[in-house]
């Protein structure tokens, strides 16, 4: 009853989401969104050079955009300028860079729009296998350094005295936030990953009475928000990425005044 | 090495600025030291040496085989945007056999908030709650950090009393940075006073009439030390001015 095209676009979409959920958790605790929105910023030069020189544009986005994050590191210790300043230097700085580089390729046909907004309906084999292969590795390492990192977000210095590597941890975060920026650009493109990283964590937020759970739910959301948006866009004829975001936006709005009204009605039923 | 840590003339110059100069200091089984200075003496500076945040530019910190240490920061900021709760949050990271955990929670009499949120706790709930942390470790020695700063008189007070009991139960080595010398007045055995080198160092009577504490802290501080020290059985009159 469904096309190819479709369950491939299910298959891709629901892997992201589940990525995705766990990882936001640490975007919306540890407050980068903004890295996260540069980062996929920066990616764009990635796809420029990844399209230049003939190589996977996952690639070629997961080399922009570690180099980008070693250099935030590097400039972050030098004190000098605030870390949204330099997230904003960076981040514009290659989007620019990426664009120009992409004038440049006029010999080859790309789709920009679908690169800035995604496009799930166009999923290939290879994407689904970047997809689970890079999405089981990421998803594998925050389970493995969870209790590291909750820790740390708690508290560095806590982290630190029980024996957390924390600058090494806070590089694999970071790692693990390239491989995903490279994976989920084909589904909902480069301007709109942050948001699939923070609306489902943050509508899993009132639901979670443990950050294991908050991580649980933001996945189960992001599966929903992908399933609503996909269909949405099928049925209304709307750009598959921006439907998606919608649809996580839309469960964002339902869902957040009902939990916040519920959980004060459990605080006045207690006192 | 019969010391639970030795620091052998440390010194740590950041951006051109002298934080620590030959500070040594020794940390026994079973001592309670208290660590006194104006803000940016290098006091936290001297604990992250201590822990082996940081590593000194000159000088060593060595310490003993297989030391467990329970640190406590100066105060946790439970942020809103994580759901965990008190239980959660004590056996994040650790193995600890239940007998264990319930014993840690008796002593600090935590049992009432476990299942709370972390960021509904009061400051002096909050501080008891990674003091049960840093003690599921069974750690030798206890490095707390200004651990009542952002207490009330009464949580102060309490909370210093629940260290000295502690310290005394378990016998395990304490090392304190707190401003409150009058408070912990009675269960230090060492002050080191430090002003980026050790100004003097000794029991607390002796320490309060060191000219060098006087100096740093001035006269009032000084008497102030030694009326509390007298352990107030009787007036002093004629200290009134």
């Amino acid at each position: 009853m469904f096309d190819g095209f479709i369950i491939r676009a299910i298959i891709a979409g629901v892997g992201v989401a589940l990525v995705v959920g766990v990882l936001g958790c640490f975007v919306v605790w540890r407050r980068m969104a903004y890295f996260g929105d540069s980062l996929a910023h920066s990616s764009l030069l990635g796809i420029a050079l990844g399209l230049l020189y003939g190589f996977s544009v996952n690639i070629g986005i997961i080399i922009v955009c570690s180099v980008f994050a070693v250099l935030l590191v590097w400039l972050q210790h030098k004190h000098i300028l605030a870390t949204d300043t330099l997230l904003g230097i960076l981040a514009h700085a290659s989007l620019s860079l990426g664009m120009v580089a992409l004038s440049f390729l006029d010999y080859i046909q790309f789709d920009l729009h679908s690169y800035l907004f995604g496009d799930i309906l166009t999923i290939t084999n290879t994407d689904l296998l970047w997809i689970y292969l890079g999405g089981g590795a990421v998803l594998t390492l925050l389970i493995l350094n969870w209790s590291s990192l909750t820790l740390m977000t708690i508290h560095e210095d806590l982290a630190k005295a029980e024996g957390v590597r924390t600058f090494r941890t806070q590089l694999l975060l970071m790692f693990l936030m390239t491989i995903v920026v490279a994976f989920s650009v084909r589904i909902v493109g480069i301007l709109l990953i942050t948001s699939l990283l923070i609306i489902p964590a943050a509508t899993a937020r009132q639901l979670a009475k443990t950050p294991e759970s908050m991580a649980v739910t933001a996945s189960i959301l992001g599966v929903a928000a992908v399933l609503l948006g996909i269909f949405g866009s099928l049925q209304f004829d709307t750009p598959s990425g921006p439907s998606i975001v919608t649809a996580a936006s839309l469960l964002f709005l339902i869902l957040f005044p009902v939990l916040k009204l519920r959980s004060s009605l459990q605080k006045t039923g207690h006192t | 090495m019969n010391n639970l840590i030795q620091v052998d003339n440390i010194s740590v110059i950041r951006d051109r600025k002298q934080i620590l100069s030959n500070v040594s200091l020794e940390v026994g089984v079973n001592d309670f030291i208290t660590i006194i200075g104006p803000n940016g003496a290098g006091k936290s500076m001297l604990l992250k040496c201590l822990m082996g945040f940081y590593q000194p530019d000159s000088g060593a910190v060595a310490c003993s085989p297989n030391l467990k240490i329970g640190y406590l920061p100066q105060r946790l900021v439970a942020d809103l945007t994580m759901p965990i709760t008190v239980k959660r949050f004590l056996q994040l990271r650790k193995t600890t056999n239940p007998n264990e955990l319930t014993n840690v929670i008796d002593e600090t009499q935590i049992a009432s908030l476990l299942s709370l949120p972390l960021y509904v706790l009061s400051g002096g709930e909050l501080q008891r709650v990674l003091l049960a942390r840093a003690l599921l470790d069974q750690p030798q020695l206890l490095i707390l950090d200004e651990p009542a700063q952002n207490l009330d008189v009464s949580g102060q007070l309490a909370f210093y009393k629940l260290i000295e009991k502690i310290h005394l139960e378990r016998k395990l080595a304490v090392l304190m940075v707190s401003h409150d010398l009058h408070l912990v007045m009675s269960s230090t055995k060492k002050v080191v006073c430090l002003y980026h080198h050790v100004c003097c160092s000794g029991e607390p009577q002796v320490v309060t009439q060191d000219p060098e504490f006087i100096s740093l802290f001035g006269n009032d501080m000084a008497r102030l030390m030694s009326v509390y020290h007298h352990t107030h059985d009787h007036a002093h009159e004629d200290h009134h001015v």
